[in-house]
């Protein structure tokens, strides 16, 4: 083998030591390519959305800022025009309106948003994917979202219904659109997004002036920021003028929910580049360190002769790195390859969730460049001490053999364990017992292998549990209608008389900014009736909680953002109506897994509202065979803004969830699967090549080939048994960790395992044990028995 | 795990009476009979003739000694005997029944019941104490003597609780000897049994097989370089390049201990 390369001695050594120890460079390299790959997977990923991001951004003018008012004049433009760092400024119109789909039972929700008919908008413009820009003069010409006509298979040419202020019209569509406002397209209340019954309406400026009675007014405006200007100073300032015509506060980027949802994805991405490649890198610098080990040790005099000849140490050192490098070349490239390979699998699944105009895969070079520097100078490290060795044998000493291994008798048998055991049994435990840290480090690997695995499916155990909590347990309507103004409390009467309707019960929604010392957060204050039933809170032990009579309900997210908790006083500004500013006690913080919520009894807010009673909407239970009448009952009636279903939304988020979910999973279970085998196959290999003299032995005596695989498989069987329960243990920790880390303002995950996931996790690293002890079996089948005995030890 | 017992279904042991397995010579005292046994290893230019059609018979309770220089056929001679090699033509009976006839599985059962093995190298498990390396044995052989009995037949019945890094070679070596004669095998089969030792534990350890042999009946061949050692024998084969040259019958066996090297 290697005969015919022109090359040093050594160096084909090497190749052929490399060659003979396939198997085991193999497993190795499999395991540096996973960390590699997912390094690249990851980052590449993260790298592509950014630079798609801020491109995106950049052409298409996002904006910085954000404010909605009542109704202010046109005339505010040249004062909003001079507040100091502002670039640019937009006024528009922007109207939540209920759009009627041919073919869709219950109406689906659409923001209606101004765009001037001659020019580009001069913030947030719209790519055109379809079709034309609206014609002036034609006030029902529009542009839809793509995601929405993707949905509904729309297209230029189609109508559509909507009630808009009252009055159903039929717009025409004559475009399909992209908005940098709507990369990730959510709308009202949605946990996550519907394309179904969720889309964007762009419509001429003039017909919703028209509509609406704004003409010479706005009721939405977008700043840009110049480039050294502080956000919040400009922010404080639109407040100020926006105040008078019933400014529901400015806010930034960091709220604008689009931003604020691709953000916290990119933080998730980001979390998990600098946890699993570290672990991955690890356990491959282990591997080649307990490798490298063995190669020197089998090879001890050949190192003294080669010093004998007059090699020098660093030349014997040398040879050996080379070893380690050579091995980790072929993980790193093959990590590379399959990083970029499985980077475009993920950025194509993030063009399915995030609306750019284009996503494309490509990772800068310094993400290759760096992911091999870590890998190769993580895997040199681990094989360091190894070599280390090598270059220290003096020559004398090498070329005479190795002590013979001095044995005792096992820590077990001095309890009695293995009284009944024969000798394979306790040939097992002494050759355990005599090399603690090898099995230690063996049970590691192997540990860590299922803890991957456990990790990598907990995301999916801990979305169950928000799902089962938040779906079952606390939102229990199936239907939630919201209208269009708050309206006032009989309305809820009326709706309880319609066809179908069980039970329904109405709440309050007003926007509000908290503040607690220095920090302020923009959310709405849920009004919630004296002994809800439908839609109740729910604690951590799966307790309703009663909100109390007066006082703050604080989700513990949000709780945690403004540092306040029980019987802290936080000043609550009001964003709407009379928009008045009160001080309120925090009664209680209730763990919730979603979004920043906070909640108060509907009377208590109503009295802070300073106005009569009014509702936001109901939560209905309602009799699905009377569905398609009710539905038909919402989409007649003007104030109703939306209806949600509540299926429709578990589905989505399920499918949201498991988009994303599922690939991870099936990546790490790769890697874990990799990293069992990696481990097992290793500690099998150099146990066969340490021990093969004494297998061999074995089989000269006449044990036939299963009593001697007993020997060698059975101390993997206990390595793995062992590993097992602690695996599970660290792979608890890592849910823990990741349960702590990542905390974004849309979730947080309960730590939760379930059975399955460690069943799972146990079951992969057994098969690949299985696998391992199969190939190895098949060795100790082909042993050779006469050339083993002949030799010395 | 994988660690299933083979042999539930083998070929069993007994003498069979099958002609088409049966030696000819159906002498009762006739342990071994090879005819025309042929070994080749390699192909083409790397070709080595191990054996060029060897015929040889072994008896009941004799001491066979092969001599001759490396390379001369006697350790393939041995191994194929020992059922760990097949030869490539020719037959070997044993007790009449053919060891070229059996498979895999049915060998490791012969060398299981039938044989004992003593090597240069000792080959003991270090993990194991004396007596544990001699108990491995009895462990899975149907009528074995005790492990301490067999120890002190070679005169290790003081250090039968030691590892074999705690033993000298000598010891080592007659722990091999015990461990290879506790399941009473019908042939000791010995490749230079003293090949790593000193002429003074050497002796010891030959004056063991000769105990074995002449107490247990065990029909013992041994392998040497060493010239001086053939006088124990009853008969003395001659190797030279995969033959066998000379055969030389001893009227009677010399003492093991008045031999020097």
């Amino acid at each position: 083998m290697f005969a015919w390369i022109p090359m040093s001695p050594l160096n084909r050594k090497l190749l052929r030591d490399i060659w003979h120890m396939r198997g085991q460079v193999l497993a190795i390299a499999l395991v540096i390519a996973a960390g590699v790959a997912v390094y690249v997977t990851v980052v590449g990923t993260l790298r592509s959305l950014e630079g798609t991001r801020d491109a995106y951004y950049e052409r298409y003018r996002f904006a910085d800022v954000f404010a909605t008012v009542k109704r202010a004049p046109e005339s505010l433009l040249q004062s909003m025009a001079q507040i100091p760092g502002v670039k640019w400024v937009e006024t528009r119109i922007v109207v939540e309106v209920s759009l009627d789909v041919e073919g869709m039972d219950e109406p689906a929700a659409g923001r209606l948003v101004s765009i001037p008919p001659r020019d580009r908008p001069l913030l947030n413009d719209v790519t055109l994917r379809a079709g034309r820009w609206i014609t002036p003069g034609r006030p029902d010409e529009v542009l839809i979202s793509e995601a929405f006509s993707d949905a509904h298979g729309f297209g230029p040419g189609d109508t559509l219904a909507a009630t808009i202020n009252g009055r159903r019209r039929t717009l025409e569509i004559v475009g399909i659109g992209l908005s940098p406002e709507y990369v990730y397209s959510i709308g009202g209340d949605n946990l996550m997004p519907d394309d179904r019954r969720f889309g964007v309406v762009w419509m001429g400026r003039e017909p919703l002036e028209a509509a609406f009675d704004l003409e010479g007014a706005f009721n939405s405006v977008s700043i840009a920021l110049l480039h050294n200007a502080r956000e919040a100073i400009v922010i404080d300032a639109l407040d100020r003028l926006l105040d008078p015509y019933g400014g529901t506060g400015a806010y930034g980027r960091s709220e604008q929910l689009s931003d604020q949802y691709l953000s916290s994805e990119m933080d998730g991405l980001d979390a998990m580049a600098r946890v699993a490649p570290p672990i991955f890198l690890a356990i491959a610098a282990f591997l080649l360190n307990i490798v490298v080990t063995r190669l020197i040790a089998i090879e001890r005099e050949q190192i003294g002769l080669l010093k004998a000849f007059g090699y020098s140490n660093l030349a014997v050192g040398w040879h050996y790195m080379k070893f380690v490098l050579l091995v980790s070349a072929l993980g790193i490239v093959g990590g590379l390859v399959g990083g970029a390979w499985m980077g475009r699998g993920m950025t194509a699944i993030y063009t399915e969730f995030f609306r750019f105009p284009f996503l494309y895969y490509s990772a800068p070079p310094g993400v290759y460049t760096f992911a091999a520097l870590v890998a190769t100078a993580a895997t040199a490290l681990g094989a360091l001490n190894a070599v280390r060795v090598a270059v220290r044998l003096p020559p004398a000493v090498a070329m005479a053999p190795a002590a013979p291994p001095v044995y005792r008798r096992s820590i077990f048998e001095s309890f009695g364990l293995t009284v009944f055991a024969g000798e394979p049994t306790r040939m097992i435990l002494r050759h355990l017992s005599r090399w603690p840290v090898r099995g230690g480090l063996a049970i590691l690997g192997i540990a860590m292998a299922a803890a991957i695995m456990v990790a990598a499916m907990f995301s999916a155990d801990a979305f169950e549990k928000i799902i089962e909590v938040y779906f079952f347990q606390s939102q229990r309507q199936n239907l939630t209608v919201a209208f269009v103004e708050p309206q006032p409390v009989r309305i809820a009467n009326e709706v309880r008389r319609l066809p179908g309707v069980i039970a329904a019960e109405p709440f309050r929604m007003v926007p509000v900014r908290l503040h607690f010392e220095h920090r302020s957060r923009r959310v709405g204050v849920t009004g919630i009736v004296d002994g809800a039933d439908i839609s109740r809170l729910i604690d951590m032990d799966l307790i309703p909680v009663e909100v109390p009579e007066s006082g703050l309900v604080l989700s513990s997210r949000l709780a945690q953002i403004l540092g306040a908790g029980r019987g802290d006083t936080l000043v609550v500004e009001v964003l709407e109506g009379r928009k008045p500013v009160r001080q309120v006690v925090v009664a209680v913080v209730v763990e919730e897994y979603l979004g920043t919520a906070a909640y108060m009894r509907v009377d208590a807010l109503n009295r802070l509202m300073q106005e009569g009673s009014r509702i936001s909407g109901l939560y209905l239970l309602t009799d699905p065979a009377e569905s398609a009448v009710l539905y038909r009952a919402f989409k007649d009636r003007p104030v109703v803004a939306a209806v949600v279903r509540q299926t429709a939304a578990l589905e989505m988020f399920r499918a949201t969830m498991e988009e994303s979910l599922t690939i991870m999973t099936f990546f790490l279970t790769l890697f874990g699967a990799a990293i069992a085998f990696g481990v097992i196959y290793n500690t099998a290999r150099i146990s066969l090549s340490e021990r093969g003299r004494e297998l061999a032995s074995l089989r000269v005596l006449g044990f036939t080939r299963g009593e001697v695989s007993y020997i060698l498989l059975g101390e993997l069987a206990v390595l793995t048994l062992v590993a097992l329960p602690i695996g599970c243990v660290i792979g608890y920790g890592f849910a823990w960790l990741i349960a702590t880390n990542l905390v974004n303002d849309l979730y947080h995950m309960p730590l939760v395992v379930s059975r399955a996931t460690y069943g799972y996790a146990i079951l992969v690293v057994l098969v690949s044990a299985l696998i391992s002890a199969v190939v190895v079996r098949m060795r100790i089948d082909r042993l050779d028995l006469i050339a083993v005995l002949k030799t010395r030890e | 795990m994988i660690g299933c017992v083979e042999g539930t279904a083998d070929e069993d042991f007994s003498v069979s009476a099958d002609p088409e397995t049966t030696a000819s010579t159906a002498d009762p005292h006739t342990v071994f009979e090879t005819r025309g046994l042929t070994k080749v290893y390699g192909e083409g230019s790397t070709v080595v003739h191990a054996l060029r059609g060897v015929d040889l018979e072994l008896r009941e309770g004799e001491i066979v000694v092969l001599v001759g220089p490396s390379g001369s056929g006697k350790s393939t001679l041995l191994n194929i005997l020992g059922g760990l090699d097949v030869p490539t033509e020719g037959r070997v009976f044993f007790r009449g029944t053919e060891l070229t006839s059996l498979g895999q599985r049915a060998l490791t059962r012969y060398r299981r019941e039938n044989v004992g093995f003593v090597f240069q190298f000792y080959n003991l498990i270090p993990s194991l104490t004396a007596l544990e390396n001699v108990d491995l044995v009895t462990e899975i052989s149907r009528n074995p003597m005790r492990a301490a009995d067999a120890l002190a037949l070679v005169g290790l019945a003081d250090r039968i609780k030691h590892f074999p890094a705690q033993l000298s070679g000598g010891e080592q070596q007659r722990v091999a000897i015990a461990r290879a004669i506790a399941k009473r095998p019908d042939v000791l089969l010995c490749d230079e049994p003293t090949g790593a030792l000193d002429s003074e534990t050497g002796i010891v350890v030959l004056e063991a097989i000769d105990a074995v042999n002449r107490e247990l009946g065990t029909t013992c061949a041994l392998i040497t370089h060493n010239a001086a050692i053939s006088g124990m024998a009853d008969r003395v084969f001659t190797f030279a390049n995969g033959r066998i040259t000379g055969e030389r019958h001893n009227e009677t066996r010399s003492p093991v201990g008045e031999m020097t090297w």
